[in-house]
């Protein structure tokens, strides 16, 4: 199941590479059919998804579980036998992920409608960008992940650099360089970690990459460099590398600056992506890697966690405030809006670990749905400026309907699926008492968040229609298809985020616990 | 009279010198008979480089590893064995690309003396491999090295080709003249030249400045073949100037050979002995060769990468490339373990194949546009798909992102130096990857991200190009995603070694 939701892409790449260039509708139409494919099978796995079962770190309480020898080399001098697993698993911190990839991507596709310039290498490129995302939120295997993780930076690279807009080789490059220097940290301290935790194999101790592992105690090797049993252990420096690795993901302040770069250039689609799942997978990292693997470490450092989320909020909103350009205000956005993920990871209670993972799932939705208005505008106008509109409403009062949602969704108004999360993420993080000034300061940021939302709305949509915009035309059926869904989701949960809510609790519940615990065993271990 | 029975005894172990040295002469005497008429001597020498390729494999299959026998001249085993395999192959390789090369094929009536020279660098190749012998090393060096300096200048036509070949050969005069002066200062030391006779003399305390500077002057000489900082001088003008075949087989086979001497050298006359963990252990008050390689590796992959940035010349950017992975390369010599070498050996495999297609599409393309400059790269992506990707393909490895093969070389390359703990060197190491990301992308730029200059320019692949592509850009892809074969290899070539 995971396996066929994870390469099904790559087996569409491989037809599309068969299919001459000029069928540019069948090309198009398959990428569709296999995007609505990964859609049914998601929903499929929600239908049939054990709510009760947590995973995290046990490995028995993970669902869909794909277990089998990949790689398999008997004595190899000083490693021993090397075996490393091709593990996929879904668990409560996953599915919300899994399902967020298949919907944006199907979401996407039908943005990606009117590209016009090779067609056959955007969609081929497209598909294996499909294949590594999704391929992280279920890869079980730390070196699994990390080939999935790299296995998408380089179609980013040509989605950005070849069907972007005019700056779009250095926005490419930008992306393709900051993502890189912060995985081949995580390399380095994913080949440290392995030699760090050893299983029992056929009666015989041998290394492994497995994540599940990494995160039980009695796997530790006594002078494995990055084990607690090791008196001189690296854990500190090697969490910070591997968090930095994420936070570049994510973006975190100071290293956000790819990221409004990468989005102006890139086309609407690749937006959608970068924004509605891309960024995702820094946050999920950290929580499914970072956490549960660096349990002690975490509590050390959680106080910056929360520090950096707060720099993120209130600089991202501020940032957006300040922009003329409305893709730009709209990326800046999203680095406030990933702010709140991170204060509510930071929290390290059920609550504020719970908003966080709804955070990610709700701003991949509006985020998404705000790039492709953003798009809708664009493709009509061919400017993105924000005091070049004003007065659409009057000429396009369905567009601007949709844009509102989104946009009171993105502020946080009660009834939509932002609220929830957001106040997920603040009621969590004023539980935890150490984090407790950084959580005030941070709702400053939905003052902000409101300020320049609503102002954009005004400068953008309110006031007098100028005359050159007189024969802009509302939406039509393609943009319906793609905004109609998000906006039913953003509603639904709105209403019902139990819906959510309840997929996620035992896993997060599972989580608090081990987070609460664990420091204690991984901290008696090190004194050893 | 004793004497010549071991030695006709042991003659068996030569089996791949002497047939290799049996196609020279064939291919010589061909070119004389036949005077007009050469279509047939490239396959001559490929018949002759695909025999020896299986006497090669036959001897990686001798199960005990056979030491001090070829009055001590020579050492037979399967890391050898490997090595050797790497030149082979690579010559077939090589011997193919000349047949679809454009630059050999225009200097038709000299084809004789073209394939005659690849064969003399093969024997040279050969026996500095398996030397144990300090006179054996320098020989096999001079051999391996005047046969480059005619072929970096073969093919004549511009001023850049002569030069080439002319600094090349002052470079390597220089080297080599250094390294028989640290050769002559350890004979002078110890009255041998033999390597394990010297290291016997060193235990027992013949230790002295003397003797580690004479060390380093020996260094040289290797350095130079494997372009290590700072005796990399001569391999951006050399690459850039050279017939591409001639790159490419330089580029490969010359770097297997020398780092192939280097292990030697290393082992036989400084380690005292490999334990069970297979560390190696050197000779008490022996040069610290830990820190000479470490210091030597950060400087040539820095200065590699970092010259590769600047370079408008694909082939002068990938010498600089070459240079970098040399720099890699001696990661796993640094941590002196057998892990290591079967790490180093591993990234050749590797390295062998990737680099190898980088020079094929350059070269396919040069058949085609005339030029290799990265500027009028611009757009060929879409004249030519096929070998864009391919060449995508090729550079993402050379980088080491997965899932390509390049990638699984520096994971092995970054293990052992992590399991020996030497985290320091692994970070710039990983730099390092990251900033050569730069100027292979921009190949990549070039090719795809910008616009042809001329819309109508379609490049057509023959069936012979499209074949040679394939069988290096799939195992590229292949060896990424399942590694164990490589791998194993790597594992059984050092499992005897030493011990």
């Amino acid at each position: 199941m995971l396996s066929l939701i994870t390469f099904l892409p790559i087996v569409g790449m491989i037809l599309i590479l068969f299919l001459p260039k000029t069928q540019a509708k069948i090309i198009k139409s398959l990428t569709l059919a296999i995007t609505g494919a990964q859609v049914i099978i998601a929903a499929f796995m929600l239908g049939s998804y054990n709510y009760t079962m947590a995973g995290i770190n046990d490995p028995k309480s993970f669902q869909f579980i794909e277990k089998f020898q990949w790689i398999n080399i008997a004595n190899f001098p000083l490693l021993g036998n090397i075996k490393i697993d091709y593990f996929l698993g879904i668990d409560g911190l996953s599915i919300p992920l899994v399902l967020l990839t298949a919907i944006i991507t199907f979401v996407a596709t039908l943005a990606s409608w009117k590209i016009d310039k090779s067609i056959k290498g955007y969609f081929a490129l497209f598909l294996l960008l499909d294949t590594g995302m999704m391929g992280v939120f279920v890869a079980l295997d730390f070196f699994l992940f990390y080939i999935f993780w790299e296995l998408m930076l380089l179609p980013m690279y040509f989605l950005i650099g070849i069907w972007g807009g005019p700056r779009k080789e250095y926005a490419a490059i930008k992306f393709f360089l900051y993502t890189l220097f912060g995985s081949v940290f995580m390399m380095l301290v994913m080949i440290g970690l392995y030699f760090s935790t050893q299983i029992v194999d056929n009666g015989t101790k041998i290394y492994t990459f497995n994540m599940l592992a990494m995160m039980d105690p009695k796997n530790f090797v006594a002078n494995g460099i990055l084990s607690p049993l090791n008196p001189n252990n690296l854990r500190l420096i090697a969490y910070i590398a591997l968090f930095i690795g994420f936070a570049i993901k994510i973006p975190m302040f100071p290293f956000h600056t790819w990221l409004p770069d990468a989005h102006v250039e890139a086309p609407t689609a690749i937006s959608v992506i970068l924004a509605g799942v891309l960024l995702k997978m820094g946050t999920y990292g950290i929580l499914r890697i970072c956490y549960p693997v660096f349990p002690e470490i975490t509590h050390q450092l959680i106080w910056f966690i929360a520090l950096f989320g707060m720099i993120n909020i209130i600089y991202g909103a501020l940032c957006a405030m300040a922009q003329k350009d409305f893709k730009k205000l709209i990326a800046y956005s999203s680095v406030s809006h990933m702010g709140f993920v991170m204060l509510g990871m930071a929290s390290l209670n059920t609550i504020g670990i719970s908003g966080a993972v709804l955070q990610m799932f709700n701003h991949g939705t509006i985020t998404a749905m705000l790039f492709i208005i953003v798009g809708v505008i664009y493709d009509r106008a061919h400017t993105r400026g924000i005091y070049e509109f004003g007065g659409l409403a009057t000429q396009m009062p369905i567009y601007t309907g949709f844009t509102t949602l989104a946009f009171f969704a993105a502020i946080g108004l009660p009834g939509l699926s932002g609220f929830i999360s957001e106040a997920f993420v603040f009621l969590g993080a004023f539980q935890s008492t150490n984090i407790r000034v950084i959580t005030a300061v941070s709702t400053l940021g939905m003052l902000l968040g409101a300020a320049y939302m609503l102002w954009t709305l005004q400068r953008v949509y309110l006031g007098q229609l100028n005359v050159k915009w007189s024969s802009l035309k509302d939406l039509d059926f393609r943009e319906y298809a793609m905004l109609v869904p998000l906006s039913i989701i953003i509603i639904f949960l709105g209403i019902y985020p139990s819906a959510m809510l309840n997929l996620m609790n035992s896993s997060v519940n599972a989580m608090v616990k081990f987070m609460a615990e664990a420091p204690k065993v991984f901290g008696s271990l090190g004194s050893l | 009279m004793e004497n010549l029975k071991t030695l006709v005894d042991s003659l068996y172990l030569l089996k791949p010198e002497i047939a290799i040295s049996c196609v020279l002469v064939l291919v010589i005497i061909m070119d004389l008979i036949m005077d007009k008429n050469k279509t047939f001597l490239p396959y001559v020498a490929l018949t002759g480089f695909i025999i020896t390729a299986f006497l090669v494999v036959e001897q990686y299959f001798f199960k005990t590893s056979i030491t001090q026998n070829l009055q001590k001249l020579l050492v037979i085993d399967a890391v050898g064995a490997f090595f050797k395999l790497i030149v082979i192959l690579a010559s077939c390789l090589i011997v193919y690309f000349s047949l679809i090369s454009k630059e050999v094929k225009e200097a038709f009536d000299r084809h004789g003396e073209y394939y005659a020279l690849i064969c003399g660098m093969v024997i040279g190749m050969f026996f500095m491999i398996s030397s144990a012998d300090l006179i054996m090393i320098y020989l096999s060096l001079e051999l391996v090295s005047l046969s480059s300096y005619v072929l970096a200048g073969f093919t004549k036509n511009s001023l850049r080709n002569s030069e080439a070949s002319l600094k090349y050969f002052v470079f390597g005069a220089m080297s080599s003249g250094i390294m028989l002066f640290g050769i002559s200062i350890i004979f002078g030391l110890t009255g041998t030249t033999n390597l394990l006779a010297v290291k016997s003399v060193m235990a027992a305390g013949g230790n002295s400045l003397t003797f580690l500077f004479a060390s380093i002057l020996i260094f040289a000489g290797i350095g130079y073949k494997i372009s290590a900082a700072p005796f990399h001088f001569w391999t951006p003008d050399v690459y850039e100037g050279a017939p591409i075949t001639i790159t490419a087989y330089l580029s490969i086979a010359s770097k297997a050979a020398g780092f192939a001497l280097l292990i030697r050298f290393i082992t036989l006359g400084y380690v005292q002995q490999i334990d069970a963990s297979g560390a190696w252990q050197l000779v008490a008050g022996s040069i610290d060769w830990k820190k000479f390689f470490t210091v030597i590796s950060i400087l040539t992959m820095t200065l590699g990468n970092f010259a590769a940035l600047w370079q408008d010349n694909i082939k002068r950017m990938l010498a600089y490339s070459s240079i970098a992975h040399a720099g890699y390369l001696l990661l796993g010599v640094v941590v002196l373990t057998n892990q290591g070498l079967s790490a180093v050996i591993l990234y050749f495999i590797v390295y062998a194949i990737m680099n190898l297609g980088a020079f094929l599409v350059v070269m396919l393309i040069a058949n085609k546009i005339g030029s290799e400059e990265i500027d009028d790269y611009k757009g060929l992506g879409y004249a030519t798909p096929f070998l864009g990707v391919c060449m995508a393909i090729f550079l993402i490895s050379l980088t080491g992102l997965p899932p390509t093969a390049g990638f699984i070389g520096k994971l092995y390359l970054f293990t052992a130096l992590i399991e020996a703990k030497m985290i320091p060197l692994a970070v710039i190491a990983i730099i390092n990857s990251v900033v050569s990301l730069y100027y292979y992308i921009r190949v990549l730029k070039h090719m795809f991200l910008t616009r042809p200059q001329n819309e109508d320019l379609v490049i057509n692949t023959s069936f012979a190009e499209y074949v040679i592509v394939l069988v290096l850009a799939v195992p590229v892809i292949l060896f990424g995603i399942y590694f164990t074969p490589i791998v194993n290899l790597a594992k059984n070539s050092v499992a005897l070694f030493l011990q």
